[in-house]
């Protein structure tokens, strides 16, 4: 029996195809590991100025707060740029591990900036945003979900994020407190795509952070969670210690802390760091 | 280009903790939902893939290549853009997801049934190419000698037709089954991802590796690397040998 010539480069390259195609990550960057995390040498200067270009690692949830301080920093500060790798704090704590090229790291918890301190490839963390948990459902609350623990009636589906993903800990540590077992039908890998699986009408209510709902817009309905219910969240910044740019990588963290990031992050419904 | 990263990851492997890294119970879990749902997606594959490329090979009809240009499609499509698509056809507010939901209450997003159709999605293709070709090929005389001797159609295709394209549809299969156990941008966009449920190998390796535990991910790729090479050297005569 024959195969046709035709069909067997077309199998061959459907085979290697599925092997390149197979890859994908939600985060735009995986680069090759380096050798160990060389410090510059150099070290920050006073009246650090935000010249030049900054890869900056941050939690999802920060991701309008952060586009809109682009817009303000790149005008005031000419020759300045900036790129932003968002994702689950988690999977950027593995990519600084594996030695992507970051010179700033803002995560959604302590546990993860924890893990880079430990590893000495960042500076020392500061405090310079705090949130609250929201619950998000579909516009209209068509399920009429009104607190946490209507998550656990059946016939809700109910996602949250993966473990290690800090707005996934935070809220399973809020139901275990409050003793409310909820059983997810996934688990995302960052905020952004929980709230894109309620927009879309696939789960009916998931967890995230007031400030995703807010940034959701029309599309989703937040139910809050009472403030004697709600963890205490704080999101901790910090220079990534293998920065090619300490001056403006300091000056975008002293800007996170009280400068014009701050106001962009308050404007988004952030809470100041006190 | 494809010998350095595979030799890569063999040389970085967790070789010693290879046994324990394989036996954590996720690991084992999404090893065993990979199997169910490769397998169900071979057999959702077979059922709908071969009479369709019978159909192909056998009978002309407008828009022939159309159907064959469409059916090719997932294999070219990348992964996510398919979940996508499956979204808005399976979804819950899918076109004919919420048909579906009205009917049966039945959901496929989260579903382990949702992890089987998005692999059967991009299975299918390597099924179907291979049986219509062979299903062309094969020498149509043995059916034509069974029909005088008084065979009718459904016997002729059963103990004639099936048994002549066999070796390919085998390798059709085993194609089809490495594909879908290794697909990963269609199941976690339309399935979603829950240990037992939807969290396939490719799922819990993407994700290990995202949350810094190497040891795991790393084991687990190996294991389906195996299984890749055993196909492709269990394939190799068809591809490099004289058929």
């Amino acid at each position: 029996m024959r195969s046709p010539p035709r069909l067997v480069v077309a199998a061959v390259a459907a085979v290697l195809l599925p092997l390149a195609a197979c890859s994908s990550s939600s985060s735009s960057s995986t680069t090759p590991p380096t050798a160990g995390a060389a410090a510059t040498g150099a070290t920050t200067t006073t009246a650090a100025a935000l010249t030049g270009a900054l890869n900056v690692f941050a939690a999802a949830s920060l991701t309008t707060a952060f586009n809109a301080a682009r817009s303000t920093l790149t005008a005031a500060n000419p020759g300045f740029s900036v790129t932003y790798d968002f994702g689950g704090s988690n999977a950027l704590v593995a990519q600084i591990q594996q030695g992507a090229p970051a010179d700033v790291f803002a995560s959604a918890d302590d546990a993860n900036m924890q893990k880079l301190v430990t590893a000495g490839l960042v500076g020392s963390p500061v405090t310079f945003a705090r949130n609250k948990l929201e619950i998000a459902v579909a516009a209209g609350n068509p399920k009429q979900i009104s607190g946490l623990a209507d998550l656990a009636k059946p016939g809700i589906t109910v996602i949250l994020e993966a473990v290690g993903v800090p707005a996934g800990d935070y809220t399973r540590g809020v139901l275990a407190t409050k003793g409310i077992t909820v059983e997810p039908k996934s688990l995302e890998t960052d905020v952004k795509s929980a709230v894109a699986k309620v927009t879309s009408g696939e789960a009916d209510a998931t967890v995230v952070y007031a400030t995703d709902v807010a940034a959701a817009g029309s599309k989703v309905v937040g139910v809050p969670i009472p403030d004697a219910d709600q963890p205490s969240i704080t999101y901790p910044i910090a220079v990534v210690k293998a920065t090619k740019n300490p001056t403006a990588a300091q000056a975008f963290v002293d800007s996170a802390v009280s400068g014009a990031i701050q106001k962009a992050l308050e404007a988004s419904g952030f809470l100041p760091p006190q | 280009m494809v010998a350095l990263p595979l030799s890569a990851l063999i040389v970085r492997a967790p070789w010693s903790s290879l046994p324990h890294d394989l036996h954590q119970r996720e690991a084992a879990t999404a090893l065993r939902l990979s199997l169910e749902t490769s397998l169900g997606a071979l057999a959702v594959s077979a059922l709908l893939g071969v009479p369709l490329a019978w159909v192909l090979a056998r009978r002309r009809f407008p828009g022939r290549a159309a159907v064959r240009a469409l059916v090719m499609l997932p294999m070219v499509l990348p992964p996510v853009v398919g979940g996508i698509a499956l979204l808005y056809a399976f979804g819950r507010r899918g076109v004919a997801g919420r048909v579906l939901f009205a009917l049966t209450g039945w959901r496929l997003v989260f579903n382990t049934s949702g992890a089987i159709l998005a692999e059967a999605f991009v299975a299918m293709p390597f099924l179907v190419v291979t049986a219509e070709a062979a299903f062309r090929s094969m020498d149509r005389r043995t059916e034509e000698a069974a029909a005088t001797l008084g065979a009718g159609p459904g016997y002729r295709f059963r103990r004639v037709t099936l048994p002549a394209v066999a070796p390919a549809l085998a390798a059709g299969a085993a194609l089809g089954w490495a594909r879908a156990l290794g697909e990963f941008g269609a199941t976690i966009t339309f399935a979603g991802n829950f240990p037992g449920t939807t969290q396939t190998t490719p799922l819990l390796i993407y994700l290990d590796i995202e949350s810094g535990h190497d040891g795991t991910a790393l084991a687990l790729s190996l294991l389906l690397l195996a299984v890749s090479l055993a196909v492709l050297v269990g394939l190799r005569d068809r591809w490099l040998g004289s058929p």
